[in-house]
Order: C-alpha cells, then sequence, then structure tokens
C-alpha cells in the first residue's frame, strides 16, 4: 500500500479515490498509520482505509483466501457509473506496480472521454484507434506493436 | 465518556444485496454462501465497511463515491510490504 501511497500525486491529478481494503480491523489501521505508514511516508497513507474482518466483502470481490483468512492483493478500478473496468488479482508473494494501475486509468478515462479505444502498451499521447468498418482489416496502417 | 466520533459499537453492513428475491430463500434451506459476484463489465457490488481515515473511524460505502473514478485495493495485511 505505500507503493500506491507514494503516486498519490498522479492518481489524485487523475481524480482517483483509492480505497484500501484488508481484513484489518480499523483499529489496527490507525496503528499502522501511527507506528509506521506516517514515518515511511508524509502525511501518511492519505487515503481511507477500509476493514473487511471476517472476508465478507473480499469474498463477493473473489479475493478472499480463507485459509489464510486474508485478502488477496487486488484491484478493481470502478468509474464513474460504478461499473468495474478492469480487475488484477496477485497471490500475495509478488507485488502490484503502481504505474501500470495509472497506466489503465488513464487509458479507460481517454476512453470515456473520447469513444477510441488503445491498443496494446498505450501511454498517453501515443496512437489510439477509432473503431468501425474502415478499420477492419487496416489496423496495419496506423498501428503496428510496440508503436 | 469524550467525544462520540468513534462509532465502535456500529457493525458496518458489509455487503449490500440490492434484490433479495423471497422465493429463491424459500427454496435454499442451506445458509446461501457468498460466491465472487464482481465481473469486469458489471457494475461493482456494492458494500459498507467500517474504515480507518484522517485519524477517525467511520463506514464507507462504495455507492457514495458514484461519480467518481475509484481503485478499490485489497490487500493481504497491515505491516506487509510486497
Amino acid at each position: 500500500m505505500a507503493a500506491v501511497a507514494a503516486q498519490a500525486d498522479s492518481l489524485n491529478k487523475l481524480g482517483v479515490q483509492i480505497l484500501s481494503v484488508s481484513t484489518d480491523s480499523r483499529f489496527t489501521h490507525k496503528i499502522w498509520q501511527e507506528e509506521e505508514l506516517t514515518k515511511m511516508l508524509p502525511g501518511g497513507f492519505p487515503y481511507p482505509m477500509l476493514s473487511d474482518q471476517g472476508g465478507r466483502i473480499g469474498t463477493i470481490y473473489g479475493v478472499y483466501e480463507e485459509a489464510a483468512g486474508v485478502d488477496f492483493r487486488g484491484w478493481f478500478i470502478i468509474d464513474p457509473d460504478g461499473k468495474i473496468q478492469a480487475m488484477e488479482i496477485l497471490t500475495p508473494e509478488v507485488g502490484r506496480e503502481v504505474k501500470e494501475l495509472i497506466r489503465q486509468v488513464q487509458a479507460y478515462q481517454h476512453v470515456r472521454a473520447t469513444g477510441e479505444v488503445t491498443p496494446a502498451g498505450w501511454m498517453p499521447g501515443k496512437t489510439t484507434l477509432k473503431p468501425g468498418p474502415a478499420l477492419v482489416g487496416k489496423v496495419w496502417e496506423v498501428w503496428k506493436p510496440g508503436a | 465518556m469524550g467525544k462520540p466520533v468513534d462509532g465502535c459499537v456500529t457493525p458496518a453492513q458489509g455487503p449490500i444485496q440490492t434484490s433479495e428475491p423471497a422465493a429463491e430463500m424459500m427454496q435454499q434451506p442451506v445458509k446461501a454462501v457468498a460466491r465472487m459476484r464482481a465481473r469486469v463489465g458489471q457494475e461493482a457490488p456494492d458494500f459498507e465497511a467500517s474504515a480507518y481515515y484522517q485519524g477517525g473511524f467511520k463506514n464507507i460505502k462504495l455507492s457514495d463515491y458514484r461519480g467518481k473514478w475509484v481503485v478499490l485495493c485489497f490487500y493481504p495485511g497491515d505491516f506487509t510490504f510486497v
């Protein structure tokens, strides 16, 4: 979560509200924030830290691991209409790449604003595609892998 | 007593079921097992959770953030860093 907080400026610029969720109690969140996160990050973790004791929320999101009693690492990008646009779920041993989260949010925001679609590996400023009959069989003219 | 900012005794709702067909309940005498309902392209299942934020405790509902981009970020536990 510290990695997410470290990108807070970028996420805030995109207007993204982060909600962190674990099976810890809100009391544990408080102590983690006060005793450790504030010493690791200026101001500490800047977003609400939600408690999912019992894993009921993690269960409906498909991230709750019953044997360990914890929620796996998973992020869900939810658009302003409340629809899930993307999810990524990892077992605990591997951390996430927050830059990829930011890239996906930028891509979804671009798609929502323009109706265009973004090809593989798209970054802001790169070529987008305008879907329609004219594009069928002609993607090669405007985009190549790695472009 | 101090100021009542902490809803210590107010349980959060957890997952919020918008429609609970009564007939279906009747046909399932066994306690219904919660299943994954989150799907890409579908509405995010709503819930209410207790939370720690800005030095205090409050209950937070996902649907309160309608109109904003939200990233729901699950992780295995406080004090872990992977």
